[in-house]
């Protein structure tokens, strides 16, 4: 995407090493790497843990949990539209396979593949809702996220007598289930969960979409300027359904790792989270306008996030400050992502 | 020969407006079809119906003697009828090669963007067409409105369109720039393309144009082959002839 090191042998003469800035340009995740690096030395230096095994552990653990949103969250938004039910979808997809295996006696893979189903119903109906009325996906989504916030505690307070599900860990299939989505494995002796592997495999998976293939083409079309993407034959309709869909997916994994981990789901769990994973794909690069950002600019928002929050513990601050770092980062990140946005567009005349 | 596209009588009303009535004219291969108005007068209405964005209510729609009604741009796209929009013509903060590839992307066996063929095929597309530009992985946002329509075109003529409509390309441009689009208009045309030209200048529609289709209030106001009008007339009836030396009659007498 970016011009390589390795000059194909057809260069223009005319093209002189570009300038640094102007290759930054290109990478809309540098921001953030560059404010990972600062934040991961600066806790390295202040606290005991944060380097070790064990905090990585647990820093890892927690950016984990949030860049998997982030990441879809960030191809939703390169693709120009927003998705605020996304924090209490992780809670509705548990509480939908918790229920199913609890109340019901369903096997916990039948219950997961049927909250899957409704999953990726909830994302193709909020597209669908937003290609239909040609409202704005902030206003169409905030309905859902209302709509969704009140059938979790609704249903859960109607079904179980009280706001939350538990008991998952007498239900069949509790056991290879929560293998794949909420085991642990060692490195050097320390426990890290596999959310680590499912986020690492998310992230690369969604890049290179978006990167390398014509989908991802479409995504950055569609979010930068629809009404031209639809003049040269691309199906807009279709592919941002797809992208609503995605995030749906995510919240799904999320939700499915959580329940299986914790074993019991809170019916108001998630809300607010819909923002934490905005503001990690900001981080990253995104723009709030579409057209422009990165899959693992996102993952590396997240990871901001996981290393600020947990090395502020370490460091036995009071965790208030970490809204204060939260505010500053984001606030940085949208000035640099406007500089470089207007760089891009600036036109030569 | 059968006309690539020909138009008979359409017409096309949205709700109780009607925007397009009983307009005629053909596009012919290696000609330039031109179609002037003034603003409201019907022209994006008449393209918007060629370009498969909207369907007609009456008329027929030929394409290559065939009756036809696209139900999609990309339908149109398909039976080689390619549109290039004024202000849409490209994604700004997408680099050149990408653009120009967009909805028709080259792959790999894997199905991966063919990224090293895209940028290569696109440089040289744009040089065949006679832009010489240093780095199409540059965004297109960051070339002149001239430059961003010249992409436009040079994509629309590589990916073998027959007909090439073309929406006020040079409305928000430069003289000189402007200059250069037409340069790439009569390339187009020399290359064998039918090409329909929507402008509201005749300077600019005069020296590529070989058929001049005028528009008002949704009507035809009448179609001339080159032969049988020239500049000046041309002008006079686009300014609305009667209606403007009374205009200029009234003006005088504010001066006086």
């Amino acid at each position: 995407m970016t011009v390589t090191a390795k000059a194909p042998p057809a260069a223009d003469e005319r093209l002189s090493k570009p300038r640094l800035l102007d290759q930054l340009v290109v990478r809309p995740e540098i921001g953030a790497l560059l404010g990972a690096l600062l934040v991961f030395l600066f806790f390295s230096v202040v606290t005991e843990q944060f380097l070790s095994l064990g905090g990585a552990a647990t820093w890892l653990d927690d950016a984990s949990m949030l860049g998997i949103m982030a990441v879809a969250v960030a191809l939703l938004m390169i693709g120009g539209e927003f998705d605020l039910s996304a924090g209490v979808m992780t809670a509705s997809t548990a509480l939908v396979t918790a229920l199913l295996a609890t109340q019901l006696g369903l096997n916990v893979w039948l219950s997961l593949l049927v909250s899957l189903a409704f999953a990726l119903s909830v994302g193709a109906l909020n597209g669908w809702l937003v290609m239909r009325t040609g409202l704005p996906s902030f206003i169409v989504t905030l309905g859902s996220f209302l709509a969704l916030q009140g059938l979790n505690l609704g249903v859960t307070r109607l079904v179980t007598g009280s706001v939350q599900v538990s008991g998952m860990r007498e239900t069949a299939g509790y056991e290879s289930a929560g293998f794949l989505f909420a085991s642990t494995f060692q490195i050097g002796g320390t426990s890290f969960y596999v959310s680590i592997i499912w986020w690492v495999l998310f992230t690369v998976i969604a890049s290179t979409i978006l990167v390398r293939t014509k989908f991802g083409n479409w995504i950055f079309a569609i979010g930068g300027a629809a009404q031209s993407s639809r003049a040269v034959g691309v199906p807009v309709v279709r592919s941002k359904i797809l992208l609503f869909m995605t995030t749906a997916f995510a919240a799904w994994l999320v939700g499915s790792i959580n329940i299986l981990r914790y074993a019991s789901v809170q019916a108001n769990q998630g809300i607010g989270l819909e923002f934490q994973y905005i503001i990690a794909a900001v981080i990253g690069g995104c723009l709030l306008t579409g057209g422009f950002g990165s899959a693992v600019g996102a993952a590396i928002g997240a990871l901001i996030f996981g290393m600020a929050r947990q090395g502020i513990v370490y460091a036995g601050w009071n965790s208030d400050w970490f809204q204060l770092f939260l505010g500053v980062m984001l606030l940085a990140a949208v000035l640099v992502n406007n500089m470089l946005r207007r760089r891009a567009e600036r036109v030569k005349r | 020969m059968t006309s690539l596209i020909e138009v008979e009588n359409i017409g096309k009303t949205y709700g109780s407006v009607i925007a397009l009535s009983e307009v005629s004219t053909v596009v012919n291969a290696g000609e330039v079809t031109c179609v002037l108005g003034d603003n409201g007068a019907g022209k994006s209405t008449l393209i918007k119906i060629l370009a498969g964005v909207h369907q007609h209510d009456q008329g027929s729609f030929k394409v290559e003697g065939n009756e036809i009604r696209f139900s999609s741009p990309r339908e149109a796209l398909d039976h080689g009828i390619a549109t290039v929009y004024q202000d849409l013509a490209v994604v700004p903060l997408m680099s050149v090669w990408r653009n120009f590839f967009l909805g028709s992307e080259p792959t790999t066996r894997f199905g991966f963007l063919d990224r090293r063929k895209g940028r290569e095929i696109t440089k040289k597309a744009l040089s065949d067409m006679g832009i010489d530009l240093r780095d199409v992985e540059q965004p297109v946002g960051t070339l002149s409105g001239g430059e961003r329509q010249c992409v436009a075109i040079a994509r629309a003529v590589y990916f073998g369109a027959k007909v090439l409509i073309l929406d006020e390309p040079t409305a928000a441009l430069g003289v000189k720039q402007a200059g250069v689009v037409l340069k790439y208009v009569a390339q187009a045309r020399d290359r064998g393309l039918g090409v329909v030209l929507i402008t509201h200048n005749p300077h600019h529609a005069y020296p590529v144009g070989n058929r001049f289709l005028l528009l008002k209030r949704g009507r035809a106001l009448g179609s001339y082959e080159k032969s049988e009008i020239g500049l000046e007339e041309l002008t006079r009836q686009m300014a609305g002839g009667a209606e403007l030396e009374a205009l200029a009659h009234e003006l005088r007498g504010v001066e006086a």
